[in-house]
């Protein structure tokens, strides 16, 4: 059961054959098949499929529903969004204020001096530091707290459902301090470099769709090391894997917190290709609206995260630009379709209905959205298209042999 | 921070705003009830109930738009039709999702989430299309107008004092129910061991869609009360789904007791910190103090012992 099995290499033929086709469609068709509008908004999709992606390993592999990613989207966001605004308060940019060289929204609310915590923030190299470390120091707290005892499932989702709601609360009530409802508007330079042209947004594009790339490959990376198979052996059946000595809390606390700094790089990469960044992507309907994208992608499916993601919110901007009134009925049904009918989404589709036509055609390349977990370790059951029954069933096999 | 009020004024302020909060906790008890029985006995989490909820705020609306139109002599008692017809219309709607949907579930409690929550979406949006986006209010029959004076500072509200005794009532009928019932007794054994239950000739299927209609018939009569003190929109019942969750979760779900006692130390702890905090500070705290004690005691303030 260990890597010596044969294979060395983290990455299946399949999978760098999926990871080439997906780099394929986002770096040369999208871009060439787009207008520059166009374009911007599928950069903006993609830096949700970063929270989707950590959410394939947070609650498809570990099996911990978090209902609370907005919370870390939102703080990724928020570290880069301070020291966005910072650099745009610079002394001569805001000379008509009382008090010149903050940021705006704090002159409104009558405070005199930056608060401490904005000051490190002035450091692009602290900045980018926060993004990752922040949103995991506080998913470490949090999943520590939790997961030492022995707290999950639900009460783990309802539990990161009331942080994302107070979250949301307290951003919107400490309005010198956060911006408030409003968030923190008016980005402007990125040390020096303009954020809001055509130019630079292509720019970012492309940096996001490399990022996504690379958490691709750790999300991989991750899937196919021992530490993988713990985390689907642990979510089908927790004390077996508690019982062969491991410390299951640790590794779902690590996985928290990896998923955790994911949606937050997504979130700092939604502020600069976005321009601001507000409560509105915190809250408790944003943070369980991104669960349901991966639920569309497919739970166990890393590059299906993304595929979930953009067509969700694809389907979300047309449908809101044709008929408004629609859109949460297609959404509500969608929840509703996507787990009572086809429970591992379009990997699940994929992998049942195409990639057995395909199969001969192409080799392993056919199964390249859908690895079911269970088709990991050399010894668990065969990838069958099995019907979209439970995921957490069937695949308690390997649990007992690790 | 109460440093600046004497000692009398002090304990105004805390009867006031523990009255406040008495009605608070009267729409945390009704909501939590019907949930605390779905999540509770059937380990089904719904994020649809504020719109069950307010399905019955809806019924009584229109009951209420009803006796004023066509038999306004008796509008002083429509409200008490109209929480029967909240109940009936909720729990019939409940247990046709449980039917549909939920029974598909019961093994995938996560999952139930999702469905329940795009049910919730639907829900709004049905209401919004049919009922209109705006708020609506009931009018009040004159005898649940105005207030009585307790103190010279200290004055009550009628309709407040009437959705307490609505809420007492309804509890102890639930209680009775769940704990002297011949069906309460089958609920019961079903949630302690469903293969035991099924074996001894319950009738398990039937035991959860009446179990769910029962959650949602009571979160009807919980939307009849509610119309009493606020109005009532599309999404009004999405502002109290979290708080209630964790309302529930904070009691112990399995324990009715422990419901009430949440729902009151919640409701409490909120109303009397937002007279001396902002509103929005008062709600971080609660929730967060409620969050930081599950972190240190997850099984909630009273569980109930059962052999595994």
């Amino acid at each position: 059961m260990s890597k010596s099995s044969g294979r060395t290499f983290f990455l299946r033929p399949q999978d760098i054959i999926g990871i080439i086709v997906l780099a394929f469609v986002l770096v040369v068709v999208l871009p060439l098949a787009l207008d520059n509008f166009r374009l911007q908004f599928v950069g903006k999709y993609l830096t949700y499929a970063f929270v989707a992606l950590g959410l394939v390993l947070c609650w498809g592999y570990a099996g911990i529903l978090s209902l609370g990613q907005g919370v870390f989207f939102g703080l990724g966001g928020y570290c880069m969004a301070m020291f966005l605004k910072l650099e745009a308060s610079s002394v001569e940019n805001t000379k008509i204020q009382t008090t010149p060289g903050i940021p705006d929204f704090m002159d409104w609310n009558q405070i005199t001096a930056l608060p401490w915590f904005w000051e490190p923030f002035h450091n692009l190299g602290f900045t980018a530091l926060a993004v990752i470390l922040v949103p995991a120091l506080f998913a470490f707290i949090v999943g520590f707290a939790m997961f030492k005892r022995r707290v999950g499932g639900v009460y783990f989702a309802i539990i990161t459902q009331a942080l994302a709601a107070i979250m949301t609360i307290l951003i919107i009530g400490q309005q010198g301090y956060t911006g408030g409802i409003n968030g923190i508007t008016d980005l402007r330079t990125l040390n020096g470099w303009d954020i809001r042209t055509d130019s630079a947004k292509t720019v970012l594009y492309f940096v996001c769709v490399g990022l996504l790339l690379a958490c691709i490959l750790v999300a991989y990376f991750v899937k196919s090391s021992k530490l993988g198979r713990i985390l689907v052996a642990m979510r089908d059946k927790e004390d077996r894997v508690r019982f062969s000595g491991y410390d299951v809390a640790s590794f779902k606390v690590f996985v928290f917190c990896l998923a955790a700094s994911l949606s937050a790089i997504g979130g700092a990469m939604f502020t600069l290709q976005v321009g601001f960044m507000s409560p509105s992507f915190v809250g408790i309907v944003p943070s369980i609206e991104m669960v349901i994208y991966t639920a569309v992608g497919g739970r166990l499916s890393i590059l299906g995260a993304v595929y979930g993601t953009l067509l969700v919110n694809w389907a979300k901007t047309s449908f809101s630009e044709s008929f408004p009134e629609l859109w949460l009925f297609g959404l509500g049904g969608l929840f509703i379709a996507v787990v009572l009918a086809f429970p591992n989404g379009i990997a699940g589709l994929w992998q049942t209905y195409v990639a057995p036509h395909l199969g001969p055609l192409f080799g392993g390349a056919a199964k390249r959205t859908a690895t079911p977990p269970a088709a990991t370790p050399p010894a668990a059951t065969p990838p069958t298209p099995t019907p979209p029954a439970a995921p957490p069933s069937g695949t308690a096999a390997p649990a007992a042999a690790e | 921070m109460f440093a600046e009020y004497s000692l009398s004024e002090l304990s105004s302020i805390f009867l006031m705003q523990g009255f406040a909060g008495l009605i608070l906790f009267s729409v945390f008890v009704l909501m939590a009830l019907g949930l605390a029985i779905i999540f509770g006995q059937m380990g089904v989490i719904n994020m649809a109930h504020g719109e069950f909820m307010i399905l019955g705020a809806y019924v009584t609306y229109f009951t209420s738009q009803f006796f004023l139109n066509y038999i306004p002599a008796l509008f002083g008692i429509y409200f008490f039709i109209a929480m029967i017809l909240a109940f009936f219309a909720s729990g019939a709607l409940g247990m046709a999702v449980e039917w549909l949907m939920i029974r598909r579930l019961y093994k995938r409690p996560l999952d139930t989430l999702l469905a329940t929550w795009g049910l919730s979406l639907i829900l709004q949006q049905v209401y919004r299309s049919v009922f209109g986006p705006r708020e609506v209010g009931v009018e009040l029959p004159g005898w649940m107008m105005g207030s009585l004076p307790v103190t010279d500072v200290v004055e009550v509200q009628i309709n407040g004092l009437f959705v307490m005794g609505l809420t007492i009532a309804i509890t102890v009928a639930v209680a009775l129910l769940m704990y002297k019932s011949a069906w309460g007794k089958q609920v019961r054994a079903v949630v302690q061991n469903r293969v035991m239950a099924g074996a001894v000739g319950i009738n398990t299927e039937k035991v959860d869609r009446y179990t769910f209609g029962l959650g949602c018939g009571i979160a009807g009569v919980a939307g009849s009360a509610f119309t009493m003190i606020g109005s009532t929109g599309p999404t009004s019942g999405q502002l109290y789904i979290v708080d209630t969750f964790l309302v529930v979760v904070f009691g112990g779900a399995q324990s009715l007791l422990g419901t009430i006692a949440s729902a009151f130390t919640i409701s409490q702890a909120q109303s009397t910190l937002e007279f001396f905090l902002s509103g929005s500070m008062a709600k971080v705290l609660t929730l967060l103090g409620v969050v930081i004690i599950l972190m240190l005691r997850p099984q909630g303030l009273f569980v109930i012992k059962v052999r595994r």
